[in-house]
């Protein structure tokens, strides 16, 4: 109350004897203030150290600490960094370096290499399958010019991401004590360049070509019996086949499994620009490493049958065309379908100087 | 040779901001980077615990063992630098990071990242020259006697920066003062460091 009327001049007249008052009652209020102040000492000296402990912010609990270690970032949870969606511990980071340098790591490296050198150990023992009878020198369309480039772009493609890939996991162990730091310097930003720009065209052509011969793939009864008996690879005998066989069956269904979590899983890593977490990313990574390591180590073994290990396989890729007997000898069903449409050499060569991949026989079916 | 360690005293540090303040004048870290960040949990809540994070320049670095480009190195006093010229951006040292270190500038197409940015411990980084040292990496008071300016600044000296020996020296010599169970990180009674303090404080 003194405060108040102390405070408000404007109440007071303007007289000495106004005066006179005004300056008592300052000093009234001067005095309670000392007054209160003392009073606050008093009080303070008063509080007891061990009363006022159980009142007081309590210690840091091991609560806290696994708080912190759970990674959980609840509504109460702060970060004082701009944009930071983390937690304070990237607890399944050590997880991730685990998974990725013990596992995934060393055993890529062997399953890639192993598979190189099972595929060469074969060819010195069991050797290329050669045509058994001799070739008629009457041709039969197997790809279109489209198919033929779809897959040459597509297979480019993969194996210069197999190859990055590849040097992005391991490169550090041999091409930096190799070239020096500026080389390796240049060399490996490319090689991430290179990766991440032409992973999103692989998997778009690859879809497109999956689905240009998924009719051709879809999986029959004889697949079976062409899987018990090894897919004829070794001997003398031959397996029921139809356009596609049981093997190429099963590498165009792992491409269009395991191949499709590569692509997606690369997008995830590639575009780190739709907010997706650290961890999603880090089991991307790892689904990423693991199928695409199994595809180049199942990879080689198609190369292998495609260009070394088969006589006359190669030039289905590269020509369109294939020999009769090599239809009749690896893909007799497909054979039978389309043995009227067997072409000389010549009415080969004057149908494609006439530009003509537009074909006649793309009414084939498996 | 020292073993250059930061550690951040939960008990002490008061969310004020000062240390990523100091942090980013002293290495003039670009925008939109933020080397340390203080994380603060049950905000408000009588258990809130507030804590400074940067790079903890750890002994078994996990952003070193995935780095595909092999650009991390520790220094002879165990701090963890990185080159940027060999750095291409691929994010994996934040995959692995325990503390949310690394930091990517976003300025590309796609979201591609740019070079990683983190705490140098103040102790620069590799380069031709100091202007070129200080513009990639900030500054290098590691090389003229000085420690972080986080730690240096911290008005509560919560956030101690350090040899080991030292830092830990002093948080022993705190949790002695504090004289309770709780004085150290926690009372796990498997902290074995806990009952040493807690040991240490009742022998006088």
């Amino acid at each position: 109350m003194n405060l108040l009327t102390a405070q408000a001049p404007g109440g007071v007249p303007r007289s000495g004897k106004g005066l006179a008052l005004g300056i008592l009652r300052f000093m009234l209020v001067a005095l309670a203030l000392v007054l209160s102040l003392g009073f606050t000492q008093v009080a303070v000296a008063q509080a007891d150290p061990d009363r006022e402990m159980t009142t007081a912010a309590p210690g840091i609990t091991a609560d806290q600490w696994r708080q912190v270690r759970s990674g959980e970032t609840g509504p109460n949870y702060r970060d004082s960094r701009a944009d930071s969606n983390y937690s304070l511990i990237n607890a399944s980071g050590e997880t991730w370096r685990q998974i990725r340098n013990r596992w995934v790591s060393p055993f890529g490296l062997i399953a890639v290499f192993g598979m190189a050198a099972l595929i060469a150990l074969f060819y010195f023992i069991v050797g290329r399958k050669e045509l058994e009878a001799p070739r008629t020198g009457r041709l039969l369309l197997r790809w279109t010019l489209m198919k033929r480039a779809l897959h040459w772009t597509v297979a480019t493609l993969f194996i210069i991401l197999a190859i990055t890939g590849m040097t992005l996991l391991f490169g550090k162990f041999v091409f930096r004590p190799l070239f020096g730091d500026g080389v390796w310097a240049w060399m490996i930003a490319a090689t991430k360049v290179l990766h991440n720009y032409l992973g999103p065209i692989f998997g778009i052509l690859l879809v497109i070509l999956l689905v240009s011969v998924i009719k051709e793939n879809i999986p029959k009864k004889h697949d079976l019996v062409w899987f018990k008996k090894g897919g004829g690879m070794i001997g003398k005998q031959h397996v029921d086949a139809g356009f596609a066989n049981g093997g190429e069956k099963a590498w165009y269904w792992l491409l269009a499994t395991v191949g499709i979590l590569v692509v997606a899983s690369g997008f995830v890593l590639d575009f780190p620009n739709f907010d997706q977490s650290r961890d999603t990313m880090q089991w991307a990574n790892i689904i990423h490493a693991v199928g695409a390591l199994g595809l180049t180590a199942v990879s080689l073994g198609h190369i292998y049958i495609g260009t070394l290990g088969t006589e006359g396989a190669l030039e289905g890729m590269t020509t369109g065309y294939v020999d009769e007997t090599w239809a009749k000898e690896h893909h007799n069903l497909w054979y039978e379908e389309v043995k009227d449409q067997t072409l000389s050499e010549q009415e080969v060569a004057a149908r494609k100087s006439s530009g003509g991949s537009a074909d006649p026989s793309a009414t084939r079916t498996s | 040779m020292a073993q250059m360690k930061f550690m951040c005293d939960a008990e002490r540090c008061i969310e004020c901001n000062g240390c990523v303040t100091a942090c980013k004048n002293a290495n003039d870290v670009e925008w939109g980077i933020q080397r340390r960040r203080v994380v603060t949990l049950n905000d408000g809540e009588a258990s809130e615990m507030s804590i400074s994070v940067a790079c903890m320049h750890c002994d078994d670095a996990p952003c070193m063992a995935v780095c595909p480009t092999d650009c991390f190195y520790k220094t002879d006093d165990g701090i963890v630098l990185h080159d940027k010229d060999l750095c291409i951006g691929c994010g994996y040292c934040l995959y692995a990071c325990p503390f949310g270190a690394p930091q990517f500038p976003q300025q590309d197409a796609f979201g591609e990242r740019g070079k990683m940015d983190k705490c140098t411990f103040c102790a620069g980084g590799p380069a031709e020259s100091k202007e070129e040292e200080y513009q990639k990496y900030g500054s290098n008071r590691i090389a003229e006697g000085k420690l972080p300016l986080c730690a240096e600044m911290c008005s509560t000296k919560a956030l101690l920066a350090g040899d080991a020996q030292d830092v830990a020296d002093i948080f022993r010599q705190r949790v002695v003062h504090r004289g309770h169970k709780d004085g150290a990180w926690s009372n796990n009674p498997q902290a074995s460091a806990d009952n040493l303090a807690y040991d240490a404080a009742h022998k006088g």
